[in-house]
């Protein structure tokens, strides 16, 4: 007997020695509130997917921490003609899988991000030409100068030709598809990690890629991912130690994980603007009481909600003073403008304006809402859905997670919506990529890409007039009046219902190092983690 | 205080033959009912419930499922009786402006609604296929009871999401508050008829070679009237006592999904969906979003099983 227990002591010991030992303390655990739904990286344009994604993909270029564009698999390049760009490819670059990265992969993945299915069309444009000149070098030839050009690249993933071709992934996958693809499982990149199993929705383990082309700037042996969607389980997570990063802190628990002892929070303003939109497009809305006529096609309905929403209300009470009322679509770090205020909370005026449209019994309309991808998405869309009841516009909320919503609302899906929320970060990190993006003309046939993302179908010419002279004038300060000019229009029109731009808030705990950039893309290669 | 005049009611003509309820105060149920005191008061609390339930318009200050009457202004403030308490809100508001305790009883008339038509809707599948099964036999009680042995390896809850996941997907968008209390209603029902049909199956097994069923049978009764009029009454005893407790386990397994997230939406919370939505504001200190909810489904839970484990003991003449 007590040789038994002597032999079980010594099997305890040794199995708690293990778990101390130093090795495991390279392990970094991080849990997003969202799931990574696809591997395949043109499925869907969003930052926290792109930023998981960019650990084992990467772009001709690269943002370093500060933002800034700085070269990836393009060593260098230069626009000998406005509209012809060269690019120099770096040499000696190996996928995952050991085949070598050459012109034929950028030729490749130019092709396929273009192509139907891809969320990331308006990376490269339509009527580009990409041309291999050798092995290492590769043109694209433009049809009007785009001083901007790489500006959308650092999310622009590179895949392998071979390596797509081989696996039946030349196409990419929508991301409204039901059946996962080959792409949309594995993956087969040149960046830091590798992922070494992907259980979509349940965990996805990364490893350091040991051929990766950089010297690594993190320590760590492998980092595991788990969504956890509940935010108060994301939070004990973190303080109880069994992650050691957490996106995003949900606003009321901040102090709580900073009184802390072992877990702290990154905090920051965050470029991404929340907005409602409003389809203004169709004739009649697929999910509304109103038939034979749009409602959100009269000005004054849309100003109408403009008016009901009390932005400072929503962030005293659902965003506890953690976010930035906002007048434009973009946030200031991105244009400053002191030339515009937001119109002014006013329910009585917005009664007025229905009734002067000739709502005023209201009308009922469904709206989409993701309730995993922004900082307390659903309850803004329910605070929301209170205050236009209060004009008598009856709201069916629809919220939910994100993989879902995406699928449904974005361009591949086929903009099904009628009301919505999103929030946007201009990956050019300038505002020409939100004039084009979100409130450009879609269907326009001279730029099939412009209005990609535009789900309320906002079009006016004259903006996009505007929105065009931006893309290519040189000078800083006519730029800006002409961006100026182009958000005068909009919101004369009242295009959107910009809300906010939300507060970063990364729970990180005390024994890892991290690197917080503004976009909120949590990049762990910059990660270190102390041995315990 | 002025005194009312009360009528005399003794005398009146049912001294004759006493009527139901005079027989039920004069039957062993009740007698055993009133020497237990935990029941008289789980019988009291189920009650209240019930009523509360029901005439939860006139008791709330407000109606919880109409976005119109929420005012965000009102939001997380603490219950009553602490520093920050404001009337009219008793238990406090969550972070909508919702009042916790208008919510609850709303909350409360949803859980015991989809409990009561879940029950009833899992009652009529399963006595309908147990009376079946045990009455005809052979191939048809060998289908029926292996389909049920199938469902039975498998936790109900399981069956309720996967009913759940299927409705929501074949349906999509156009499942509203209203629609997704129906598909609640079935997804329970579908999941708890099992123990029914199989506690009938064998009471049926016993009852159909007595001689009554023969002499029926006799006379040139046809089966579903033998079934229905002669055997069933003769099972209602375990009934009553399984749809006693599975009361409650439909009101836990609809607080369940909804706490999982796929049942009442946050629009329209039940009990279930309040404890989800107040479980994100525990670490902030909010604790009164999560704590009355849970208390509500807590004692409701407790006093139905109260009940039906009394009743269990009441009706089994061998623990007499």
């Amino acid at each position: 007997m007590s040789v038994g227990r002597s032999l079980f002591a010594a099997t305890l010991a040794g199995a708690l020695a293990l778990t101390v030992s130093p090795a495991s303390s390279q392990t970094l655990r991080y849990a997003n509130q969202g799931e990574l739904k696809s591997l395949d990286p043109y499925t869907l344009n969003e930052s926290t997917t792109s930023a998981h994604l960019g650990h084992v993909y990467e772009g001709l270029v690269a943002r370093g921490k500060d933002l800034k564009i700085i070269p990836a698999l393009a060593e260098s390049w230069e626009t000998p003609e406005p509209t012809r760009w060269r690019f120099h490819l770096r040499k000696g670059v190996k996928f995952h899988n050991g085949d070598p990265f050459t012109a034929d992969d950028v030729v490749f993945s130019a092709e396929r991000v273009r192509a139907k299915g891809s969320n990331f069309q308006s990376r490269v444009p339509a009527d580009a030409k990409v041309i291999k000149v050798d092995d290492y070098t590769v043109d694209f030839v433009l049809s009007s100068p785009n001083p901007i050009l790489t500006a959308l690249w650092a999310t622009w993933y590179i895949m392998d030709k071979k390596w797509a071709e081989a696996n039946d992934a030349v196409a990419p996958t929508p991301a409204a598809a039901t059946t996962p693809s080959y792409a949309s499982l594995h993956e087969n990149g040149t960046g830091a990690f590798m992922i070494e199993s992907h259980q979509p929705g349940v965990k996805t383990v990364f490893k350091p890629n040991p051929n990766w082309w950089r010297k690594p700037e993190h320590n760590l042996k492998e980092i595991v991912f788990t969504p956890i969607a509940n935010p108060a389980t994301r939070v004990a997570a973190l303080l109880s130690g069994e992650v050691d990063v957490i996106e995003p802190v949900p606003v009321q628990d901040i102090e709580r994980v900073k009184a802390s002892p072992n877990a702290t929070v990154l905090t920051g303003p965050e470029l991404r603007t929340i907005f409602v939109g409003m389809d203004q497009l169709r004739d009649e809305l697929l999910y509304s009481n109103v038939k034979g006529k749009n409602p959100f096609k009269d000005v004054r309905v849309r100003e109408a909600v403009y008016r009901a929403i009390d932005i400072e209300l929503i962030k005293n009470r659902v965003m506890r003073g953690l976010s930035t009322p906002s007048a434009l679509m973009v946030a200031p770090e991105i244009f400053a403008s002191k030339d515009f205020t937001r119109p002014k909370f006013d329910p009585d005026a917005a009664k007025k304006l229905l009734a002067d449209a000739g709502y005023a019994e209201g009308f009922e309309v469904t709206m989409d809402c993701p309730n995993d991808r922004y900082v307390n998405d659903a309850a803004i869309c329910q605070a929301i859905v209170g205050m236009l009841a209060r004009i008598n516009i009856k709201v069916d909320l629809l919220a939910q997670p994100k993989a879902q919503y995406f699928a449904k609302v974005l361009k591949p899906g086929g903009y099904k919506t009628s009301l919505f929320m999103l929030g946007w970060t201009p990956d050019t990190l300038d505002s020409q990529n939100v004039l084009h993006d979100i409130m450009g003309c879609r269907d326009d046939p001279k730029d099939p890409n412009r209005g990609e993302a535009n789900l309320a179908g906002y079009c006016n010419n004259q903006f996009d007039e505007l929105a065009d002279k931006v893309l290519v004038e040189p000078d800083a300060t006519k730029r800006n009046e002409l961006i100026k000019q182009a958000f005068e229009v909009s919101m004369k029109d009242w295009a959107y219902v910009p809300l906010h731009q939300q507060a970063l808030a990364w729970g990180v705990s005390k024994k890892v190092k991290l690197t917080q950039r503004a976009d909120n893309m949590v990049m762990l290669y910059w990660a270190t983690k102390e041995g315990e | 205080m002025s005194e009312a005049v009360v009528p005399h009611t003794t005398g009146k003509p049912n001294a004759a033959a006493p009527g139901w309820f005079r027989r039920t105060l004069d039957g062993d149920l009740f007698y055993s009912f009133r020497r237990s005191r935990i029941t008289m008061i789980a019988a009291g609390v189920t009650l209240l419930f019930f009523l509360v339930a029901i005439f939860a318009p006139l008791l709330s200050v407000q109606n919880p499922f109409d976005p119109a009457q929420l005012q965000l202004m009102n939001s997380r403030i603490s219950p009553l009786w602490t520093a920050d308490g404001q009337s009219p809100f008793l238990l406090g508001t969550d972070e909508q402006g919702r009042d916790v305790l208008s919510a609850i009883l709303y909350g409360l008339r949803i859980s015991l609604l989809v409990g009561v038509l879940g029950v009833v809707l899992s009652g009529a599948l399963g006595i309908l296929l147990g009376l079946t099964a045990g009455y005809f036999g052979g191939a048809i009680d060998g289908l029926i009871m292996r389909i049920a042995d199938v469902q039975l390896s498998f936790p109900a809850i399981l069956i309720a999401l996967l009913i759940n996941g299927v409705a929501k997907s074949v349906f999509g968008n156009k499942l509203d508050e209203t629609s997704m209390l129906a598909v609640l209603v079935f997804a329970i029902g579908l999941s708890f008829w099992v123990q029914y049909a199989r506690t009938v199956r064998g009471s049926v097994l016993v009852e159909k070679n007595k001689d009554y069923v023969a002499a029926a049978q006799l006379i040139g009764l046809p089966a579903p009237v033998i079934m229905l009029r002669h055997v069933l009454p003769n099972t209602t005893g375990p009934i009553l006592v399984i749809a006693t407790i599975n009361l409650a386990l439909a009101i836990i397994t609809e607080a369940t999904l909804s706490f999982l997230g796929s049942g009442m939406p946050e629009t329209m919370p039940s009990l279930g969906t309040l404890i989800r939505i107040g479980n994100g504001y525990l670490f902030a200190g909010e604790w009164w979003i999560v704590a009355f909810p849970g208390i509500a489904l807590a004692a409701l839970i407790l006093s139905i099983n109260l009940l039906g484990d009394w009743l269990r003991d009441a009706l089994n003449p061998k623990l007499r």
